[in-house]
C-alpha cells in the first residue's frame, strides 16, 4: 500500500534491518514449528549473536553493541513478527539487568528469573542463592542467568551458570519454554548492587513484552488481510463483505493501538525509574489489543487458521501467552487505577497529559 | 509488506508544554471570572469567550501571518484544542471555523474572501456550520441535491440542508450544493463547495430538538437564495477532490474521544481513596483506552505538521475514540459504588449529572461527522480491500 500509512520492510534503521533480513532467512514458519518439539533453531541464533544483535543493549566496556535502547525495542518488535522460538528478548533483559549492576555480559542465550511481582531468591551470607522461580522463560536454552535477588534489604543482581541447575521443564500456551528453576545453593559467579528491583523488572519485562506483541499483531494483520485477498466463497474474495471489511478495520485498529502502547511503553523505560504509569497504561491496551486482535484474526481464517499446519497459531498463541506475562491487564489495570485515586479527579487529565 | 498503520511517537517541542500551561492558567481564570463551569452548567457557546480565545492568539494558529493566523505548529494547536475540551470551555463559537471551515477557506477560496474571511476567524468574530447532510444524503454524502444554479454575478441556491449544528448561531456555512449530474463514470462529480452567508434573504433555519432535549442541529432551507460568485470555493463540480483533506482535520482531534470524559472524572472523584479492587481495576482500563487514544491522536496531529494528510490514520483513530467515548457511560454506570440514602454527598449528584448527560449523547458519537460503519469502510479502503 502507499501513502503515509504504509510501512516498508525497510526502516531507516540498520540494526533493525539487519535483523529483519536474518528472521527473513533463517525463522521460516518451520523452523518455528520444529523449536516446540524442541529443536534447538542453531543456525537463527547462531546468526543473531555473529551479528551483535544478542547483546543491542550491553555497552561497549561489558562487551556489547551499545545500542540505544530504542533500537533493541524495534529489533524485538521484528522478532514478535516472526515469532522468533529463541531467546533473543530474554538475551537483551538479562544484557540490560546486568549492565545496570555493571557485571560483564556472557555470550551465548540468556534469562532472567525471578519474572513475577511476588519473585522471591535470596542471597544468603553463605554467598549463595536459595529459592525458587517458576516459569523462567527459556531456562533449559540459557547458558547463564540474570537473577534478582535479596540479600537483607538490599536487592542485588547476580549472574548464575545455568549448567547443574535443577530444571523442571514447562511450556507456555505458545509452546515456548516456561522452566522451573531452583537456585537453592547455586554461587553466583558474579554479585553487585543495582539500581533495579523487583518492580522495575516486571515493568521492563512488560515494556519487552509489548514489542514482541506489537510485532505478532502486526503479522496477524498482514496475514489476515493476505488471506481475504485469497480466499473466495460464494464468487468473489472474501475481502470483498463488508463483515469482512469491518472486521479487518477493527483489526487495524487495534494493532496501531498496541502498536502506541509499546512505543509509549519503550519511551518509559528511559527514564532511569521507568515511568510505571506509562507502562501500566500500555500493558493494559497492548493485552486487550492482543486478545481482540487474535480473536479477529482466527475469525477471518475460518477452519483454517485452527489447524496446526497454517501459521497464524504462531503469533496467536504467542500473544496469548505474552499478553499473560509480567501482569496482565487486571493486575496493571488495578494499580493503574489506584495511581489515578491516588492522586484525585482533578488530576486525572493532568496525568493522561504528563508524558507530553 | 506490512500493512499496519503507523502512529509515530510524537515529543511535543518546549513551547508546547509552555502553552499548555498558559492555557490552563487562561481557562482557570476564565472560571473564576464565571464564563463558564467544568461541569458544562453554563453551555458550550460563548462569542466572548471566542472573542477572548482568539485575542490570545490560539484560533487560526496554524495558518499564515497574513490572514491573521499565528503561523505556530499542528502541535501547538492541539495543545490548546485538548486543553479546552477536557476543561469543558465553550468554544462551539470558533470550533467548527478553526477545525474544519478555515482551513477550507485557505486551501481553496478565493484571494478576496481568505483576506476578508480568516482574519476575523481567527479574532473569533466569526462562527460557522458545516452544511453537508441532507434528508437524502447522509452517509452517502455524494448524494446531495441542493442546487446551485448559475445566475448572474453569482448562484441561486434550492433546497434543503439538515442536521445542520450550529445553523442557528453561525454567520457562514461551507455547504456542499449540486452544480451538475453525476456522470457514468464519476457518481462524486457534479457537487461543489460554496461560502453561504446565513443572513441570505431566502434561506430559512428551523431548529429540530434533539433527545437531550436541547436545540442543537437544525434544517437549514434555500429558497432562491443568492450567492456571490466570490463565493465558490475550489473547483465547480470537483468538490470531491477536495473533501479528503478537510475529513483528517476533522477527524482525529480530541474531540472524537473525549466527549464523555467528565464521567470518568467524576467516578474517579465518587471512588475516594480507597477504591475496591473492582472499581480500581475499572477505572485503570479505561485510563488505558483514553491515554493511548490520546498518543495517536497526537501522533497525527504530528502528521499534519510533517505536511502529511492522514486521512486513514485519522478514520482509524476516530473509529477507536468514538467507541471508546461511546462504551464509557455504561462501564461507568456499572464501576460506581451504589448511590443510595446512607451517605447523601455532593459529589453524588455531580457524577450523576456527568453520567446522564454522556449517557445522553453516546448514540450520536459514533454517527455525527461519519459512521462507525463509513469509517471502516475507509479503513478497508486503506488496508487494500475495496
Ligand atoms: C449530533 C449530530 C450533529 C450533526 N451535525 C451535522 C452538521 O453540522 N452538518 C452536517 O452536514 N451533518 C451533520 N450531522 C449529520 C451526520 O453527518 C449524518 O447523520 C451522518 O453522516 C449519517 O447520515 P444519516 O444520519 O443520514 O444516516 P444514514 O446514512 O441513513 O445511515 C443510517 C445507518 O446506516 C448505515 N449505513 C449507511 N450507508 C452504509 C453503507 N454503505 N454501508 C454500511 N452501513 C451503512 C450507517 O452507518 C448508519 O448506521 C450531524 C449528526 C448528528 C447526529
Amino acid at each position: 500500500m502507499g501513502g503515509n500509512g504504509a510501512m516498508a520492510d525497510n526502516t531507516d534503521n540498520i540494526i533493525v534491518d539487519t535483523a529483519t533480513r536474518i528472521f527473513q532467512d533463517l525463522c521460516e514458519p518451520n523452523t518455528v514449528n520444529e523449536a516446540e518439539q524442541g529443536v534447538w533453531p542453531k543456525a537463527l541464533w547462531h546468526a543473531l549473536e555473529e551479528s551483535g544483535l544478542t547483546l543491542t543493549w550491553v555497552p561497549d566496556e561489558l562487551g556489547g553493541a551499545g545500542a540505544a535502547l530504542a533500537d533493541g525495542f524495534a529489533v524485538l518488535r521484528a522478532a514478535g513478527r516472526f515469532a522468533a522460538p529463541v531467546p533473543l528478548a530474554e538475551t537483551l533483559m538479562a544484557g540490560w539487568l546486568l549492565t545496570q549492576a555493571g557485571i560483564s555480559v556472557p555470550g551465548g542465550p540468556l534469562t532472567i528469573a525471578p519474572i513475577h511481582a511476588d519473585g522471591r531468591i535470596a542471597l544468603t551470607a553463605d554467598g549463595a542463592l536459595s529459592g525458587r522461580a517458576r516459569r523462567v522463560p527459556f531456562a533449559r536454552n540459557a547458558g547463564h542467568i540474570a537473577v534478582l535477588a535479596r540479600r537483607g534489604d538490599e536487592t542485588v543482581v547476580a549472574l548464575v551458570a545455568a549448567t547443574g541447575l535443577p530444571i523442571s521443564q514447562a511450556t507456555s500456551l505458545a509452546g515456548e519454554p516456561r522452566d522451573d528453576v531452583s537456585f537453592d545453593g547455586a554461587v553466583p559467579m558474579a554479585v553487585r548492587p543495582g539500581p533495579i528491583n523487583q518492580d522495575l523488572l516486571v515493568s521492563f519485562g512488560a515494556a519487552v513484552r509489548l514489542q514482541q506483541m506489537a510485532g505478532a499483531l502486526e503479522k496477524i494483520l498482514e496475514q489476515s488481510v493476505q488471506y481475504a485477498l485469497d480466499r473466495s466463497q460464494f464468487g468473489r474474495p472474501i475481502a470483498k463483505f463488508q463483515a469482512v471489511q469491518h472486521n479487518l478495520a477493527m483489526l487495524a485498529g487495534e494493532v496501531a493501538a498496541a502498536s502506541a502502547a509499546a512505543d509509549a511503553a519503550a519511551e518509559a523505560c528511559a527514564s532511569p525509574d521507568i515511568a510505571i504509569g506509562e507502562i501500566a497504561i500500555a500493558k493494559v491496551r497492548g493485552g486487550e489489543a492482543a486478545g481482540t486482535g487474535a480473536a479477529i484474526a482466527h475469525q477471518v481464517h475460518g477452519a483454517m487458521g485452527f489447524t496446526y499446519e497454517h501459521s497464524l497459531h504462531h503469533a496467536t498463541r504467542r500473544l496469548w501467552s505474552w499478553r499473560e506475562e509480567f501482569g496482565n491487564e487486571a493486575v496493571w489495570a488495578a494499580r493503574l487505577g489506584r495511581m489515578v485515586v491516588e492522586r484525585g479527579a482533578d488530576e486525572l487529565w493532568p496525568f493522561i497529559t504528563a508524558g507530553s | 509488506m506490512s500493512f499496519s498503520f503507523r502512529f509515530d511517537p510524537v515529543e511535543l517541542p518546549p513551547e508546547a508544554k509552555e502553552l499548555r500551561q498558559e492555557v490552563r492558567t487562561f481557562l482557570r481564570e476564565e472560571i473564576d471570572a464565571g464564563t463558564f463551569s467544568p461541569d458544562g452548567g453554563k453551555g458550550s457557546f460563548s462569542r466572548e469567550f471566542s472573542r477572548r480565545v482568539g485575542a490570545k492568539g490560539w484560533i487560526g494558529m496554524t495558518w499564515p501571518k497574513k490572514y491573521g493566523g499565528h503561523e505556530r505548529s499542528h502541535l501547538e494547536r492541539y495543545v490548546v484544542t485538548e486543553e479546552m475540551l477536557a476543561a469543558r470551555a465553550p468554544t462551539r463559537a470558533h470550533s467548527t471555523a478553526d477545525r474544519q471551515s478555515g482551513p477550507v477557506i485557505l486551501r481553496y477560496g478565493q484571494e478576496e474572501i481568505r483576506q476578508k474571511i480568516l482574519p476575523q476567524i481567527a479574532r473569533g468574530e466569526l462562527c460557522f456550520c458545516i452544511g453537508l447532510s441532507e434528508p437524502n444524503s447522509g452517509s452517502d454524502v455524494f448524494a446531495a441535491s441542493t442546487r446551485a444554479t448559475k445566475t448572474d454575478g453569482g448562484w441561486l441556491v434550492n433546497g434543503r440542508k439538515i442536521w445542520t449544528s450550529g445553523a442557528h448561531h453561525a454567520d457562514y456555512m461551507i455547504a456542499l450544493l449540486r452544480t451538475s449530474p453525476p456522470t457514468k463514470e464519476n457518481r462524486r462529480h457534479g457537487l461543489t463547495q460554496f461560502l453561504v452567508h446565513m443572513k441570505t434573504p431566502g434561506i430559512t433555519i428551523r431548529p429540530i430538538i434533539n433527545l437531550t432535549g436541547s436545540h442543537d442541529f437544525n434544517e437549514v432551507v434555500f429558497d432562491d437564495a443568492f450567492l456571490p460568485d466570490s463565493h465558490l470555493i475550489g473547483e465547480v463540480d470537483m468538490a470531491w477532490k477536495q473533501a479528503t483533506d478537510e475529513l483528517a482535520y476533522e477527524r482525529s482531534g480530541p474531540d472524537r474521544w473525549i466527549e464523555t470524559f467528565p464521567a470518568l472524572v467524576e467516578l474517579v472523584r465518587l471512588a475516594g481513596e480507597q477504591p475496591s479492587e473492582r472499581l480500581a481495576e475499572g477505572i485503570g482500563r479505561e485510563v488505558a483506552h483514553l491515554a493511548t487514544l490520546r498518543r495517536m491522536s497526537l501522533s497525527v496531529a504530528g502528521m499534519l505538521q510533517a505536511g502529511k494528510t492522514p486521512a486513514v490514520e485519522a478514520a482509524v483513530v476516530k473509529d477507536l475514540g468514538t467507541n471508546f467515548e461511546q462504551a464509557l457511560p455504561d462501564k461507568v454506570r456499572l464501576l460506581a459504588p451504589q448511590i443510595g440514602d446512607s451517605q447523601p454527598d455532593s459529589n453524588d449528584d455531580r457524577f450523576e449529572e456527568a453520567l446522564r448527560y454522556a449517557t445522553l449523547i453516546a448514540p450520536k458519537l459514533t454517527i455525527q461527522g461519519g459512521t462507525r460503519e463509513v469509517l471502516r469502510g475507509i479503513i478497508a479502503r486503506g488496508l487494500g480491500l475495496r
